[in-house]
């Protein structure tokens, strides 16, 4: 089954097919909710009309977590069963992780200024998202550190699983050290604590960022394929004409 | 294990016969500190208030410098290649390695501690556990570290990347060494502390030479 998809050209048909379906679904799932978000929902009472940052805020925080995830999952199966497509979605997944870390960090600080009086404070969710931040960086900067492509992808995948053990000390951080950022309200035991009229444009807005990164990997995984061929043909032509 | 005694003698010599090696990692711990009086300015509360904060935060900036040329000179002069065919485990290998480098850095940091406290004007109760703390934390760091110098074989960007990578795996470490200082100082119970400072180190323990030595195999493939 997985080593079905490990062939390039079948994967490039796959996902010719796939790409329309992901971005208009992206847009169809952030259209609603962002209406939703924005304008349907309420104001908070306490907080007023600054809760709707949540709406970006915690998707992007979920996707920060689902993207390190799905690359030590990539990177796992890379390793073991020497998948080349494994090896470049963990290398495709990790900017796009980055960017949705620095999307969650951004827009808590927005919404901490009014909120909290403070852009930023060393609480241990905000301390272990930015540690993620640096992980995703680490990576990056080691997947392209060496000549030799295949050997970055392999260094860093060991990387991604060594580092895959901040990803539930994120995830817990609020419940392990009671400080300032709230615990979770939505995936939690006894079912969320959240009003409808909120949750509703808050898991559009996931499905939303979910379908997005899934479209955004198809894109990167596909330039990445077409790099190499790109590569293997420069190789070939110098070699033809020696 | 005379294979394994054998490899840590080895690195042992290399590095009392080069000398600097290891004298310079407490040089640069010691004045790495010294320049925070300067910097920071000579108040003693100030500085009794961040001596545990820049001693660990020292410590870790050292002992990542040190472990740059871990595995790095024995892969450039193949040496390496001939370690991965003992018949040790390479997972033993790398086990020896950390260790001789923790013994020529991480002890020598651990020595020097006091002094800076002094030089900090920390209060008189952090001192035994700050060397109690570096003990059970110093020997994390070099653990961790040595996955990060595997990975980075080969790739001739050394230091700079190496930091990239390794920092943010030592924060764990530097958070729960400075906090059991602060207890101590503070007049509170350090077990805590302590204790998950010694969990870390057994969990690095077994798994940071399986995945350096994992590593240390891509790199040599």
């Amino acid at each position: 089954m997985i080593q079905k998809f490990a062939n390039p050209a079948r994967f490039i048909r796959l996902s010719q097919a796939l790409l329309p379906w992901m971005a208009g679904l992206t847009l169809a799932f952030a259209a609603v909710g962002l209406y939703l978000g924005l304008v349907v929902a309420p104001a908070d009472y306490q907080q007023g009309e600054s809760v709707r940052i949540m709406y970006i805020h915690v998707p992007a925080a979920w996707m920060a977590l689902f993207c390190y995830t799905a690359m030590a999952i990539a990177a796992a199966v890379g390793l073991i069963w020497k998948h080349p497509l494994a090896d470049l979605a963990a290398k495709s997944t990790a900017p796009i992780g980055a960017a949705f870390t620095f999307l969650a960090l951004f827009t808590g600080a927005m919404w901490g200024k009014p909120m909290w009086g403070t852009w930023w404070v060393w609480d241990a969710r905000l301390t272990s998202m930015l540690v993620l931040f640096f992980l995703y960086l680490g990576y990056i900067a080691l997947v392209n550190a060496f000549d030799n492509p295949a050997r970055g992808i392999k260094a860093s995948s060991i990387l991604v699983l060594v580092g895959f053990v901040n990803v539930p000390i994120i995830k817990f951080s609020v419940e392990w050290w009671n400080t300032l950022h709230q615990p979770a309200s939505v995936l939690k035991i006894g079912g969320p604590s959240i009003h409808p009229s909120m949750l509703w444009p808050l898991l559009l807005m996931a499905l939303a960022f979910t379908t997005y990164y899934l479209w955004v990997l198809l894109l990167r995984l596909r330039g990445e394929i077409i790099a190499n061929k790109i590569r293997v043909l420069r190789l070939r032509r110098v070699h033809g004409q020696a | 294990m005379n294979r394994f005694w054998s490899i840590v003698r080895r690195d042992l010599r290399l590095a009392l016969r080069q000398g600097m090696d290891s004298l310079m990692a407490v040089m640069f711990f010691v004045i790495a500190v010294v320049l925070f009086p300067l910097g920071v300015g000579p108040e003693p509360n100030i500085l009794a208030r961040i001596a545990a904060g820049v001693i660990w935060v020292a410590a870790l900036l050292a002992s990542m410098l040190s472990l740059e040329r871990l595995f790095e000179t024995d892969f450039e002069d193949g040496s390496l290649e001939l370690l991965l065919l003992m018949p040790l485990p390479l997972e033993a290998v790398v086990m020896a390695k950390v260790t001789a480098h923790w013994l020529t850095t991480g002890l020598p940091l651990i020595v020097a501690a006091p002094l800076l406290a002094v030089l900090m004007n920390m209060d008189g109760d952090g001192f035994s556990v700050l060397v109690l703390a570096l003990i059970l934390g110093t020997p994390s760091l070099s653990l961790v570290g040595a996955v990060g110098a595997a990975l980075i074989l080969g790739s001739g960007r050394g230091g700079m990347l190496l930091s990239l990578l390794v920092l943010p795996l030592f924060i764990p470490v530097l958070i729960f060494g400075v906090s059991a200082v602060d207890a101590a100082i503070s007049g509170f119970p350090v077990r805590a502390q302590l204790l998950i400072l010694g969990a870390f180190l057994l969990a690095a323990l077994p798994l940071c030479p399986w995945t350096s030595a994992a590593a240390l195999r891509q790199a040599l493939e």
